[in-house]
C-alpha cells in the first residue's frame, strides 16, 4: 500500500500566478467605467488664450464654470454662453448663479469664485456683459481661465 | 550536464508590480487644474461719491476693434510695450500720497524709484490704469492686456520685497498659500498696499 502513503499531508500552496491578472483586470474595469465629471461642450471647445501671471483656483467644488464661444453649427454667428448643459442668456447668468450658491453652504458663498472659460476670439463685449451681470448679484470673484505661457502673441495672431 | 527543467518564472511578485503601478499613476495623475488670471470686480454701490481724479493720474489705454492699443490717446503701442509703461507710470512717484483717512497729509513715495515727472502719477496709491475696450475687440488682446497690467504690478512688488524682506513677492505668495502665517499674510499685505492694483474698466465702446 505505499502508493497511498505517499500522499502528501497538509494544503498545497495556492496559486497566486493569477493573482495579477485579477488585479489587471480590476484597474482595466475601473480604468474604462471612470468617467470624469465633465460638463459636455454644447459650443465648440474654447482655446483659451494664454498668459504668464496665472492663479491657481483653489477649492474646485466652490467653483462656477461659464463657458463662452462660438456655436458648434458654423452657420450661427455670435458667441454663446454655456453653464452646466445648456445653452443661456446672458440674462441668465444671475439665475445660474443663484442656483449655484443654493447648492453651496451660506458661509463658502462668499469664496465662490466664476470662471469664465472664453475662446480668445470670442468678442470683449460678451465677456464685459457677463462681467456686468455677475456684478449685479454681487458674485464679485472672477477668474479670466488661461493656460499658462508666455508667448503673449499667440492671443491676437492666428 | 544534465539540461535542467525549465523552472515556471514565479509570477507571484507580478501583483506586486501591478499595485506598484496602479498606486504610482494614481498619485502623479493630476486633473488639469484650472488657472487663470484673478481679477475682483467693484462692487456696485447706490451712491457712487464724486470724486475728481486729476488726469496725470490716469493711465489709459484704449483698445479697438481692430486690436490696436492706444496710450493716453496719443500713442499707439504694442502689446509687448505695455508693461514698461505700466511701471513707469505706476512707479514715477512725482507726488504725495493721498491724504490719510485721520487726516495727516500724504507722503511721498519713498519707494519709489521712477522719473518723479510731474506730469505723471503722483504716488502708487494714486495712480489709476483705465483700460477701455471696444465690444468688437478679441477676448485674447483684452486677456493679453489684463496680463501686462498684472505683470507690471507683480514686478514692482517683486523689487520691492526683494529690497525690504530678501525674497520675492511671488515666492511669500507660494509660501503663504502653502503654509499660511500671519507675519507673512502681513507683509503680503504691505506689498499690496504699496502698489495697489487699481484697474478702472468703463463702459465698452459700443
Amino acid at each position: 500500500m505505499s502508493k497511498f502513503k505517499k500522499k502528501k499531508k497538509g494544503l498545497p500552496a495556492i496559486s497566486t500566478a493569477s493573482l495579477p491578472d485579477i488585479v489587471f483586470m480590476l484597474l482595466f474595469f475601473f480604468m474604462v467605467s471612470t468617467t470624469m465629471r465633465e460638463t459636455d461642450l454644447l459650443i465648440k471647445k474654447p482655446i483659451l488664450p494664454t498668459a504668464s501671471e496665472v492663479k491657481k483656483l483653489e477649492h474646485k467644488s466652490l467653483v462656477s464654470t461659464i463657458y463662452v464661444g462660438k456655436s458648434k453649427d458654423t452657420r450661427i454667428a455670435g458667441d454663446k454662453i454655456q453653464v452646466n448643459d445648456k445653452i443661456i442668456d446672458v440674462n441668465d447668468v444671475p439665475s445660474f448663479i443663484f442656483a449655484e450658491r443654493a447648492a453651496r453652504k451660506e458661509e463658502e458663498v462668499k469664496y465662490m469664485t466664476t470662471s469664465i472659460k472664453a475662446d480668445k476670439e470670442a468678442n470683449v463685449g460678451t465677456i464685459l456683459d457677463i462681467k456686468e451681470q455677475l456684478r449685479d448679484i454681487n458674485a464679485l470673484k472672477v477668474s479670466f481661465s488661461t493656460t499658462k505661457g508666455n508667448d503673449l502673441k499667440s492671443n491676437f495672431t492666428n | 550536464m544534465a539540461r535542467r527543467e525549465n523552472s515556471e518564472i514565479n509570477a507571484g511578485s507580478m501583483a506586486d508590480i501591478a499595485f506598484l503601478l496602479l498606486i504610482f499613476f494614481l498619485v502623479t495623475t493630476t486633473m488639469d487644474v484650472d488657472s487663470g488670471i484673478a481679477r475682483k470686480l467693484p462692487e456696485k454701490t447706490e451712491d457712487t461719491p464724486e470724486v475728481t481724479i486729476k488726469e496725470k493720474n490716469v493711465l489709459d489705454i484704449t483698445v479697438n476693434r481692430n486690436n490696436q492699443i492706444l496710450i493716453e490717446g496719443t500713442d499707439f503701442v504694442q502689446v509687448s510695450d505695455i508693461r514698461k509703461i505700466a511701471m513707469d507710470f505706476i512707479d514715477n512717484g512725482g507726488g504725495v500720497s493721498a491724504p490719510k483717512a485721520d487726516g495727516t497729509p500724504g507722503t511721498p513715495c519713498d519707494y519709489c524709484q521712477g522719473a518723479k515727472d510731474p506730469a505723471s502719477s503722483d504716488h502708487p496709491s494714486k495712480a489709476i490704469i483705465s483700460l477701455q475696450s471696444d465690444r468688437g475687440t478679441t477676448y485674447g488682446m483684452y486677456v493679453s492686456i489684463q496680463n501686462e497690467i498684472e505683470a507690471s504690478y507683480n514686478e514692482l512688488r517683486n523689487r520691492l520685497a526683494l529690497a525690504k524682506y530678501k525674497r520675492t513677492y511671488s515666492d511669500m505668495l507660494k509660501d503663504y498659500n502653502d503654509n499660511g502665517g500671519e507675519k507673512l499674510k502681513e507683509k503680503i499685505d504691505f506689498l499690496k498696499d504699496s502698489y495697489p492694483q487699481i484697474i478702472s474698466e468703463p463702459e465698452p465702446i459700443k
